[in-house]
C-alpha cells in the first residue's frame, strides 16, 4: 500500500502518523513533511509507526535526517514502534540506541516531558 | 535456470513490485512464514541499491531479478549494470544525496548492503562478470517442504 501521513499537535509536541510503506519511492514524502514541520519551528516531533507496513534503509536514513534536524534545535525525535519486523531493522543497524522507541503516542510523550 | 525472473526499469516505483513479486515467489516456493518479512526487506534493500546506481550510472538498462527454489534453499540474485566500483564501494566520501542545511538525508549507501547481510542466510557479492555491473545473491536455507501444485480435478 502507498504511504499516508498526518499529523496534529498534542501536549506541545507535534506527533506524525505514518501509514502504510516508507522506501525509496515513498520515503522522499516523509522527509519532505519532516522539513516542513523543523521549518514550521516544531522540533518536539514523535512519529507513530503502529500502522507502518514495510521499512527500509530509505526510510531510516529519512527518519535519522529528522532526529538530526530538530537535534540540531536543541528538540527530539521519538519513534512509536511495537511491531517486531519493523524493530528488526532498527535493531539490525543499531539504531534502537539512537531512537526513543516507545510503545504509545501516550508513552512518548510521557517520556518526553519526563526529561524536561 | 531460475524459477522466475524479472527485469525492470530503475525506478523507485517498481521496486515495490519487485519485493512483492520476490514474496509471492518465496511464499509459493515453501519459504517459512517467519522468513518471508526478511526476504521482502533483503530483495528491496538491493533493488534499492540496484535503482540508486542506475538513475547515476546507467538510467536505460534495466535490472535484473532472478528467484530460484531447490531443495535446499531459496536464493534471490540482484543484478545491476553500473560500473562496480562504485556501485560495491561501502560508503562514498560524499553523501549519496546533497546536503540539506549540513543535514546529510540519507544513509550511506552501505547501510542496505548490512541490512541485507543482517536477514540473509548467505550472502555473496560479484562482479556481473562483463566488467561492468555487480550481482547480490541472498540465500535462505528451506526450513520447510516446497509446495507442491494440486493435482488438476
Amino acid at each position: 500500500m502507498d504511504l499516508k501521513l498526518g499529523h496534529y499537535s498534542k501536549d506541545g509536541i507535534e506527533v506524525v502518523d505514518v501509514e502504510g510503506e516508507i522506501d525509496v519511492y515513498t520515503a522522499p514524502r516523509l522527509r519532505e513533511l519532516l522539513i516542513d514541520l523543523v521549518n514550521k519551528k516544531n522540533y518536539q516531533l514523535v512519529v507513530n509507526m503502529e500502522k507502518v507496513e514495510f521499512l527500509d534503509s530509505t526510510g531510516l536514513g529519512v527518519l535519522v535526517g529528522g532526529l538530526k534536524r530538530v537535534r540540531a534545535h536543541d528538540g527530539s525525535l521519538d519513534l512509536v514502534c511495537t511491531q517486531e519486523r519493523i524493530l528488526k531493522i532498527f535493531r539490525i543497524t543499531g539504531l534502537t540506541k539512537v531512537f526513543g522507541i516507545h510503545d504509545s503516542v501516550d508513552d512518548a510523550i510521557a517520556a518526553r516531558k519526563a526529561e524536561k | 535456470m531460475p524459477t522466475v525472473e524479472v527485469t525492470f526499469t530503475p525506478l523507485p516505483v517498481h521496486v515495490r513490485t519487485a519485493r512483492l513479486i520476490a514474496t509471492a515467489v518465496a511464499r509459493r516456493s515453501g519459504v517459512d512464514e517467519s522468513l518471508l518479512d526478511e526476504v521482502r526487506l533483503a530483495v528491496g534493500e538491493a533493488c534499492s541499491r540496484a535503482v540508486e546506481a542506475h538513475r547515476k550510472h546507467c538510467p536505460g538498462e534495466p535490472i535484473r531479478v532472478a528467484l530460484t527454489d531447490d531443495p535446499e534453499q531459496f536464493e534471490v540474485v540482484v543484478t545491476d549494470a553500473a560500473p562496480a566500483e562504485q556501485a560495491l564501494s561501502p560508503a562514498t566520501p560524499e553523501p549519496a544525496e546533497p546536503e540539506v542545511d549540513g543535514v546529510i538525508q540519507q544513509l550511506p549507501p552501505g547501510v542496505g548492503l548490512a541490512v541485507i547481510s543482517g536477514l540473509a542466510d548467505d550472502v555473496r557479492i560479484a562482479s556481473a562478470g562483463n566488467g561492468d555491473g555487480t550481482s547480490i545473491a541472498m540465500s535462505w536455507t528451506r526450513r520447510t517442504e516446497p509446495v507442491t501444485p494440486a493435482a488438476p480435478a
